[in-house]
């Protein structure tokens, strides 16, 4: 018989977790593919808030020399068109997206839990009318839902974030909302009536955290198609409006005339939108597995 | 003090009108403690329920008779002043400990927020009374305990922690309902002794709910047993035990493993014996005696008239044809 060796088994169970670097690194050795990802929005995030410090060149300032410059030694990534530093435009773009993302993941969460709350809490034909509302948001597309909001908003941040954000309400209201009927009808809820709470508070504060779980998972997966769906309103127009740089229009401004003989300019945006939103989904998974409990062990 | 007259609480279901609780009546003084008895269904929870106006409606309600708490009408408040009451007048401990305690919630949180709810004023206040009910219910390290959270708390002390929460605003009433049966029988007694404890320290009346005559025996200052949603016999604990007066109780009392010692190897003669036959279903009982069919005392007047529920000895009350013959018929 093989020969147990009890400190590695603990330390592979995590007994030997202590403090927030241990932790880290626990979470890194249990999902390295979840750690990747948040490395990568990490990152993203960095890139975010640092850009002025990242890069030297401004987004917005061009240069009719530098026009088309392959990437080299003066720009890493190259130049556009207009002379525009290619990895400067992607740093600051970063800014957006982050802003697109979190402001309409956000948003949605926000209405999805009111909604989605107050429709699986009181039930009866408020449950009914809203549920049918839902339905009808739910049987279009989010990009093509974002579409109809951003062209009859128009064009800007506040906008196109507005315009992500309401077609995501469904999909959270319907998560919230399935959570909630299994756990009005818990025991905890009744204890919470039997020591004369109303039932508005009982619904906030009793039922509302116990459905953050799966709408954390919910929100993570949210995240990565708020991006995509930004770069995908900006691709066709409809996103925030020039100057600001945003990875969605660096690829329509370059896709149709450039594709050959500069790829630099699409290849470079089209990197960072795919691994952004490779990296959100890969750390929804690891959360995902985190807490459902059905996979503890 | 608590005084319950006719109640009468109904569910309207798909099989029909269900009277949970037909008529029920009883009074409660400050300081006692009344079990409710009976076997599933037969009302005892759904009296509970009633009192606090928990009940979900639809399909249940609350068709008839008034609770009346120091002389207040329960049944005819608000829903704003009905909220006042629970918790802070009658409040109640539930079966489950492993769920009636929210999981994402500290165990300090849930305790400070029924003394929140009533007005327990400051934030200082309000810790101060949440360490000091830990303490009064046994939990040990208790300013270690108020930040934990339920699943981090064994069933015992979780249902201790639920005694902490009834009590918090001192109470008049608390009504426990089946508060031992989902624990371990070692755990049993120490809640059960908690209860009394705490009840004789803090004058709390407690309406104990319960299936178990031997939690009956040792908690109890009178008993109420319940049949098919009526009252079939009340009397105070011991007079109940020493000379049951419904052949019901009769019953109950011999359903119960008795823990004989065997001498010689030889097993103690007879077996358990149990009730016959089934509980009726409430939404369609028999007329007469609701418990003739399962009686071995009934008679033909049983399945014809509900006999009435009198007064057969000094404080000690059955509804039953036949008492007289119970108490002749010696029993073992």
């Amino acid at each position: 018989m093989a020969v147990i060796d009890h400190e590695a088994e603990l330390a592979r169970a995590g007994a030997n977790v202590r403090g927030p670097l241990s932790s880290i690194l626990f979470f890194a050795r249990s999902y390295p593919l979840g750690a990747l990802g948040a490395l990568i929005m990490l990152a993203f995030v960095a890139t975010a808030v640092f850009a002025d410090a990242i890069t030297a060149f401004d987004p917005l300032t061009t240069n009719a020399h530098d026009s088309l410059a392959p990437p080299g030694d003066r720009h890493t990534l190259g130049a556009d068109f207009m002379g525009r530093d290619v990895l400067a435009r992607i740093i600051y773009g970063a800014r957006i997206s982050l802003a697109v993302g979190l402001g309409a993941t956000a948003l949605g969460c926000l209405g999805g839990m009111i909604v989605g709350l107050m429709s699986g809490y009181f039930g009866g034909w408020l449950d009914l009318t809203v549920q049918r509302l839902m339905d009808i948001m739910q049987s279009l597309p989010l990009l093509v839902m974002a579409l109809v909001m951003a062209a009859s908003l128009g064009p800007s941040l506040t906008n196109t974030i507005i315009a992500i954000a309401i077609p995501l309400v469904p999909n959270v209201a319907r998560v919230i909302r399935s959570s909630t009927l299994a756990l009005r009808e818990m025991p905890f809820v009744e204890a919470a009536r039997a020591v004369g709470m109303s039932e508005t508070r009982i619904a906030i504060t009793h039922v509302l955290p116990n459905t953050l779980a799966p709408l954390i998972v919910l929100a993570t997966a949210q995240l990565g198609s708020a991006i995509l769906v930004e770069s995908a309103l900006a691709f066709l127009g409809l996103g925030v409006p020039e100057p600001h740089p945003s990875w969605g229009r660096m690829l329509s401004e370059s896709a149709a005339e450039y594709v050959r003989t500069a790829p630099w300019l699409v290849i470079f945006p089209g990197v960072a939108i795919s691994a952004v939103v490779f990296g959100t989904n890969l750390l929804g998974d690891a959360i995902r597995d985190m807490l459902d409990p059905r996979q503890r062990f | 003090m608590l005084e319950v007259h006719n109640l009468q609480t109904y569910f309207y279901t798909r099989a029909g009108l269900v009277k949970a609780v037909d008529g029920v009546s009883f009074s409660l003084w400050s300081g006692e403690t009344l079990a409710i008895v009976g076997e599933s269904g037969c009302g005892k929870s759904v009296t509970a329920l009633s009192l606090m106006r928990l009940l979900a409606d639809p399909p249940g309600r609350i068709v008839g008779g008034a609770v009346r708490l120091d002389g207040r009408d329960l049944l005819g408040l608000n829903a704003a002043a009905m909220r006042q009451v629970r918790g802070k007048d009658v409040s109640m401990v539930f079966q489950e400990p492993m769920t009636s305690l929210n999981p994402v919630m500290t165990i300090g949180r849930q305790i400070g927020e029924a003394l929140m709810l009533h007005g327990a004023g400051s934030r200082e206040g309000v810790r101060d009374r949440t360490l000091e009910m830990l303490r009064l219910v046994g939990i040990p390290e208790p300013a270690q305990r108020v930040r934990e959270y339920p699943h981090q708390l064994s069933g015992g002390m979780r249902q201790r922690a639920m005694i902490a929460i009834a009590l918090a605003c001192n109470p008049k009433v608390l009504i426990a309902d089946e508060p031992t049966s989902a624990l371990d029988v070692t755990i049993q007694a120490q809640i059960l002794e908690l209860m009394a404890n705490l009840q004789r320290k803090l004058g709390t009346a407690m309406i104990l709910i319960t299936h178990d005559l031997g939690v009956v025996a040792e908690t109890a200052d009178r008993v109420i047993v319940m049949y098919a949603g009526r009252k079939v016999e009340e009397a105070a604990v011991d007079e109940l035990f020493a000379r049951p007066l419904h052949p019901y109780t009769r019953g109950l009392m011999r359903s119960i493993p008795r823990f004989a010692v065997m001498r010689n190897g030889v097993a103690p003669a007879g077996r358990l014996q149990e009730i016959p036959g089934m509980v009726p279903a409430l939404s369609a009982l028999p007329t007469g005696c609701a418990f003739a069919p399962r009686c071995a005392f009934a008679s033909d007047i049983c399945r014809r008239d509900y006999p009435r529920y009198e007064e057969k000895r000094a404080g000690h009350w059955s509804a039953c044809w036949h008492s007289d013959r119970l108490v002749g018929a010696a029993d073992g």
